[in-house]
């Protein structure tokens, strides 16, 4: 365009202007000033059709869905009624997590978590814990065979006002030397588990037998016997009891279990189950005490119904790495991701197992393997769980459910993808209104809703667990809500959602992965005589 | 000083401008409504995955729920009125300077710089240039020369000589 052009293009422009001021507002004024304003009415066209149609889209998805779009049913009733008197049983790693998830926590921790807080304004574990709900409790007894954790225990159990150091305590809970003792004290109505895995069942049979409600961590029991009769003593005595597979509180798994009961995935027939960790920590290798030694530590006890052994500190303190103590991979990590499928599934015991793997990292002496790979069989339901887990990798691989159309992701959120040679949603398929590259559902705990097409951002911060909101939806531990409905079954009657039912199946499912890793053989249910065999 | 009317503009010169400011105002006020109908948006994600040296002080903001109430809503209400402003060419004076804050913000708390990386997900592959510093430029552009006393509402609050 020549300079000449733009003169004679600009000048009328200038002349107007001069004209127009003097008559006031003219209709050229109008015009000009204006002249965007049809902008705004196409925005709105836009924004009306864009709107429509995600909507439509949403509704049709979940209408032939037949999905709410509502959040999951939890019940939540307040603690009101007696308060319970609580007795701990062992105070090493989770014995703490455990206290601390129900008010409870050592008043030095309690002083790390003020400073830690002042230091860093993001740092929320203070408030969080001081705002969590009072569970209407105490603890009246502590145990632990190592003097240290004892003390530990008995210094958070008299921390009922979550108190930092200048803690006045005006009753300490009593430490008994010896579980019996505890569980046999009148001022116990209920003890937690938090012991060894080989200690697990015979500590929980006597407190049913002693009438004791029991929370118990998982797994339920270390040896097939022991698991028979640690069904039978709860039966007979009627006792409240909860296996300590805090996922039946996640909200995703509750979505997760109304989404499939809705055949929103086909026939299910493949379940992808895994556990990757890449540190010493998450392969048991555990700190030693300083102050650990066989005057400190109740060794006689510690090896209980295990084969006899000497003293040892890394046995004591990494006992999951024996098969002496511990249940493996099977029972500390499979158990975790299989009963989130019973939860979801309901399928109880599989009928077959098949397991793999070996020691190939951790060369310290363990005897139960740093990678396993399990495959269970369910005959009735016709589909496959397997598990595949290594201490020596860190990469996520999560949790997939695997339908003839669609598949679902699973971890503290829910994502739904369709298949791509789905029958079902073919025709939305092919009319473009399901993309399978993009999920067609997802639920991410917090938010209200389940969400039909959720944008590629959402799906970031929900795998990074970034979307916990921090407004309505307080961000809550499980656990805390999985003992809180312990406390409520105890006060008020009705059924734990890991009952002895449940941690049966888990460990006996547990055991039969690990039988069949150990004889190098397939593990059979035989329903009919309810026996491994 | 900057007043449009004394700007002489070639008719082509005068059409693209107003159209990078509409475009740009669309872009804004689209950002802005999709915000606010969407009942569970909230800024918490994009400020904790900040990085870079500002990343502190767009964490804190999130840490407070009170200043997250506060922040979510001058985004949203910013974004609307800084879009509103520009596609109808009013109160540009105030609304350009308004819109290159906000977008120095989102760069300045996801600067795309070697070493960092978000988890909010970027189209393309961005060393230090991305869409938001050129869209603030752009706006800066549109300030210094200025079409909404020409073309827009601003045409009926500016004086001529």
């Amino acid at each position: 365009m020549s300079s000449i052009e733009e003169k004679n293009i600009s000048k009328p422009e200038n002349d107007s202007g001069i004209s127009d001021s003097n008559k006031g507002i003219s209709r050229r004024d109008i015009v000009k000033g204006l002249a965007t304003v049809p902008v705004l009415g196409a925005f709105a066209y836009g924004f009306y059709r864009k709107r429509k149609h995600d909507r439509q889209i949403k509704n049709s998805i979940l209408g032939d869905l037949k999905l709410s779009d509502s959040e999951p049913y939890t019940e939540d009733k307040g603690s009101e009624g007696r308060r319970i008197r609580l007795g701990l049983i062992g105070f090493g790693i989770r014995g703490p997590q455990i206290a601390g998830a129900i008010g409870f926590l050592h008043p030095e921790s309690v002083e790390e978590m003020k400073l830690a807080s002042k230091a860093s304004r993001t740092d929320k574990r203070y408030q969080e814990f001081m705002e969590q709900e009072d569970l209407n409790i105490e603890v009246t007894a502590v145990c632990d065979i190592f003097t240290v954790y004892a003390a530990k225990a008995r210094e958070t159990g008299a921390n009922i006002n979550r108190q930092g150091t200048d803690l006045m305590p005006d009753k300490l809970p009593v430490i008994y030397d010896n579980y019996l003792d505890l569980i046999n004290a009148d001022d116990v109505d209920a003890v937690i588990i938090a012991s060894p895995d080989h200690w697990h069942a015979p500590m929980a049979i006597e407190a049913a037998k002693a009438g004791k409600h029991i929370y118990c961590e998982k797994p339920l029991s270390w040896s097939v016997e022991e698991t028979y009769a640690l069904r039978e003593a709860v039966r007979e005595s009627g006792v409240v009891f909860q296996l300590g597979h805090q996922n039946r509180q996640t909200d995703a798994y509750m979505k997760a279990r109304e989404t499939i009961d809705n055949d929103v995935l086909g026939d299910v027939n493949l379940i992808e189950v895994t556990t990757n960790r890449n540190s010493p920590n998450g392969a048991w290798v555990y700190p030693i005490h300083p102050e650990a030694n066989p005057d400190t530590i109740d060794w006689k006890q510690f090896i209980g119904q295990a084969p006899d052994h000497e003293f040892s500190l890394e046995r004591f303190f990494r006992w999951r790495c024996w098969w002496d103590y511990s249940t493996g991979l099977s029972g500390d990590l499979l158990t975790h991701e299989y009963d989130a499928m019973n939860q979801i599934f309901g399928f109880g015991i599989p009928d077959s197992a098949v397991s793999s793997g070996g020691i190939y990292h951790f060369k310290d002496g363990r005897t139960v393997p740093d990678v396993l790979h399990t495959v269970f069989e369910f005959d009735k339901q016709e589909l496959t769980m397997m598990y595949s887990a290594t201490l020596a990798n860190g990469r996520s691989r999560g949790k997939l459910i695997m339908g003839t159309d669609a598949t679902m992701e699973l971890s503290n959120s829910m994502t739904i993808y369709a298949d791509i040679d789905s029958e079902r949603y073919r025709e939305k398929i092919e009319a473009g209104i399901i993309d399978p590259e993009l999920p067609i559902l997802s639920f991410v705990p917090g938010k209200k809703s389940v969400d039909a097409v959720t944008s590629a951002t959402e799906q970031y911060f929900a795998g990074r667990g970034l979307l916990y909101t921090y407004r309505g939806g307080k961000r809550i531990n499980t656990t805390h809500l999985h003992i809180k409905e312990w406390l409520n079954v105890i006060r008020n009657g009705g059924n734990t959602s890991c009952n002895i039912d449940r941690g049966f199946e888990e460990a006996i499912t547990a055991h039969m992965g690990t039988i069949s890793y150990r004889e190098g053989r397939r593990v059979r249910w035989d329903r009919e005589n309810k026996k491994i065999i | 000083m900057f007043n449009s009317k004394t700007f002489s503009y070639s008719r082509s010169q005068l059409i693209l401008l107003v159209i990078l400011r509409v475009v740009i105002g669309w872009h804004f006020l689209y950002e802005g409504i999709a915000k606010l109908v969407n009942p569970d948006w909230c800024s918490v994600g994009f400020l904790l995955d900040s990085g870079g040296v500002l990343s502190q002080f767009f964490i804190s903001l999130a840490s407070n729920p009170e200043i997250l109430s506060i922040v979510d809503f001058l985004n949203v209400w910013g974004l609307i009125t800084i879009g509103l402003g520009l596609i109808l060419g009013f109160l540009t004076r105030i609304s350009i300077p308004a819109g290159i804050l906000l977008l120095a913000f989102y760069f300045l708390s996801h600067p795309p710089m070697a070493g960092l990386s978000y988890s909010v997900p970027s189209e393309g592959s961005y060393l230090w240039v991305n869409k938001n510093l050129i869209e603030l430029f752009a706006l800066a552009v549109l300030f210094y020369f200025p079409t909404s006393g020409i073309i827009g509402l601003d045409r009926f609050f500016t004086k001529t000589k």
